[in-house]
């Protein structure tokens, strides 16, 4: 019973049922090369999820991810044509995506700027940037050398390495959330921001890391989206932002803050992208796709805030009978 | 500062002087493109040199504004107008905003076409559409059969449900698929034109129908996207990936064999196409109205519709023998 009352147990039996109407429909999506590549196609969503929660547990929100990815990645591929190796190129992807968060850091954090409003405007600015760089010209396939397309793909234990690189993520941040002093402070920034400061943890300070972790890991995320893809344009992962956003929703991060753990943020990744792969799959008309994925969503979040709702205090006990 | 304007004005005066000297029995057709230093128009503007070339008595004048943008547009035809051209032939940025500079032109005896992008139908004489969406429904799915000798299962993968273009295409494909015994159209999909989405979706094709053999995608992004997914899934050379795509950023589809051919519209044949109607209306040899018949050099005539509008031709195919002349145009 106590296990059922875990969100996160519920979620990934919702997922599981998911998995398992599909299967009706179409017998071979739960194939495990199928499943893996679920996996695979989830593991960008899974990677903004987890930098997304961080930020929202601090009781704040990015909405610039897409954009920063899009830059990040529309960065990399330019390096690429320059001719730049790969490593140094990962490095500084991830380095620029952390800068990029360091902006909105630094402008929630000294200026106190709602991060909302801060980061609709970053999230303009930074695609405004791509536009700057490359007039709107696309970098395309044959413009990419054979190497930096090939690593997201590239097979380590039969699994591609854009799935390996999103399992180390969640495993980092798994103890970097329950194991260290920071990721107390991410709580307790979110959860109560005035007793955060009589114990003496920054508000600000810990806001600002938050925003650089989801920024470097967007900026990872961008290198293994256009790599995958093997496009880089203005418009790539338009509008992606919102999917990450509910992804936390769905997996029980409260939008308040203070609440959410890593484990949630994937299985409400997850269970996007079980819907976005099945959908094409099970033959339902296009035109009721977007119905559905969009009722997905609030059926999990009701459901999640229905779980999490506080009943009324009681001030009268019923008498006991025995 | 004043010797140089002086310099300067001098120079131009210098130049304008010359140039009407040396073209006095030519006739200037300009040809004006939505923004300079786009390849896509650049390529036109070759075209219009070859149909010049091929007319001797004509010159070219190719310009447009830095940016796109219709009062950029404006400000160049004013300026043509003042410099006495014959011929406008222009893809317009607004077609609205600039038609009464363009009817401006046309009172003072100026022959004005559109083509690529039209103008409304006040301002220009004619317009040159690059294809008509008939041509196009039955190319994407010609491209399809013509790899496919023994028949089988296509999908279309298009851009959104709500395409105004992509539905009319699809919708001209579906009345041509009679044509095509043996060719099965098994599902239309829509990726949205978002590079993952259409990934996805194509991933789906592949999943739900086994015995596809091609995919026809008429957007620039989903034909990308689902070439890059056949690839991914090691089925090149098993299923087709064709439709509507840029050389540039299908070169590498091309390479892998992923798509075997793909169409667009030439921008060559296009900037030829238009140097000639302006050409032909602005000596007489032709009149722009309705039913009428204006020859087009080397590519053929153009039939005017009740709009005054005509479509150039088929799309021009693009495979391993010709991407890698067209990837740097455009």
């Amino acid at each position: 019973m106590t296990l059922l009352k875990n969100r996160e147990v519920l979620l990934a039996l919702a997922i599981l049922l998911l998995v398992i109407l599909v299967a009706a429909r179409f017998p071979a999506f739960v194939q495990p090369g199928n499943l893996v590549n679920v996996f695979n196609d989830t593991s960008p969503l899974i990677l903004l999820a987890i930098g997304q929660m961080i930020v929202i547990l601090t009781k704040c929100i990015d909405l610039s991810v897409a954009a920063n990815l899009a830059l990040c990645g529309m960065v990399a591929a330019l390096m690429n044509g320059a001719g730049v190796p790969l490593p140094v190129i990962l490095l500084l992807v991830v380095a620029l995506g952390g800068v990029l968060g360091a902006v909105n850091g630094l402008l929630v954090w000294k200026l106190g700027i709602p991060s909302i409003v801060v980061t609709l405007g970053t999230m303009t600015i930074y695609r405004g940037i791509i536009f700057l760089m490359t007039n709107g010209a696309w970098v395309n396939a044959h413009q990419m050398t054979d190497a930096f397309k090939a690593l997201p793909r590239t097979l380590i234990a039969g699994l591609p390495v854009m799935s390996w690189v999103a399992i180390v993520a969640i495993a980092l941040f798994t103890v970097l959330l329950t194991r260290t002093p920071l990721g107390r402070a991410f709580y307790a920034v979110g959860g109560n921001p005035h007793a955060a400061v009589y114990t003496g943890i920054n508000v600000g300070r810990t806001q600002f890391v938050a925003f650089v972790i989801a920024g470097a890991l967007a900026g990872l995320t961008g290198y293994l989206w256009v790599a995958r893809y093997a496009v880089a344009y203005v418009d790539i992962a338009d509008g992606f932002e919102l999917s990450v956003v509910a992804a936390c929703v769905i997996g029980g991060v409260a939008i308040a803050g203070g609440a959410g753990s890593v484990a949630g943020a994937v299985l409400g990744a997850l269970f996007l992208g079980v819907i976005n792969n099945a959908l094409p799959v099970v033959g339902i008309s296009p035109f009721w796709q977007l119905a559905i994925s969009g009722s997905a969503i609030v059926v999990a979040v009701a459901f999640n805030s229905s779980l999490n709702r506080k009943t009324g205090r009681i001030i009268l006990k019923p008498v006991e009978t025995k | 500062m004043s010797i140089w304007r002086k310099a300067l004005t001098t120079a131009a005066l210098a130049s304008v002087l010359m140039a009407t000297t040396a073209a006095a029995e030519n006739v200037k057709i300009a040809l004006v493109v939505k923004a300079l230093g786009i390849g896509f128009f650049e390529a036109a503007a070759k075209g219009a040199e070859e149909a010049a070339a091929e007319l001797g008595d004509v010159e070219i004048i190719y310009t447009g504004p830095t940016s796109t943008t219709a009062e950029g547009q404006i400000e160049v035809i004013n300026a043509l107008i003042a410099q006495g051209v014959d011929a406008i032939a222009i893809s317009a940025n607004d077609p609205d905003a600039v038609a009464p500079a363009l009817k401006k032109a046309m009172d003072r005896g100026i022959t004005v076409i559109s083509w690529d992008s039209g103008v409304a139908a006040e301002g220009r004489q004619m317009h040159l559409n690059p294809s008509s969406s008939a041509l196009i429904g039955n190319t994407i799915i010609k491209l399809a059969a013509d790899h496919m000798p023994e028949g089988g299962d296509v999908a279309i993968l298009s851009a959104t449900s709500t395409s105004t273009n992509q539905n009319i295409w699809i919708e001209e494909a579906t009345k041509v698929l009679p044509n095509y015994p043996g060719i099965n159209l098994v599902a239309t999909v829509y990726g949205d034109d978002l590079a993952d989405k259409s990934y996805r979706e194509a991933q789906g094709l592949m999943s739900t129908y086994p015995n596809l053999k091609a995919i026809i995608a008429p957007t620039t992004v989903g034909i990308l996207a689902a070439s890059q997914a056949v690839t991914d899934a090691g089925k090149i050379g098993q299923i087709n990936v064709t439709g509507l795509g840029l050389p540039s950023e299908m070169a590498g589809a091309v390479d892998s064999g992923a798509t075997i051919s793909f169409a667009i519209w030439n921008p060559i044949d296009l900037g030829y196409a238009a140097t000639m109607i302006a050409y032909n209306l602005n000596k007489g040899t032709a009149k722009a109205e309705p039913g009428a018949s204006i020859p087009m050099g080397r590519i053929g005539a153009a039939t005017l519709d009740d709009n005054n509008e005509a479509a150039m031709s088929d799309p021009f195919t693009y495979d391993k023998s010709n991407i890698e002349q067209f990837k740097s145009i455009f």
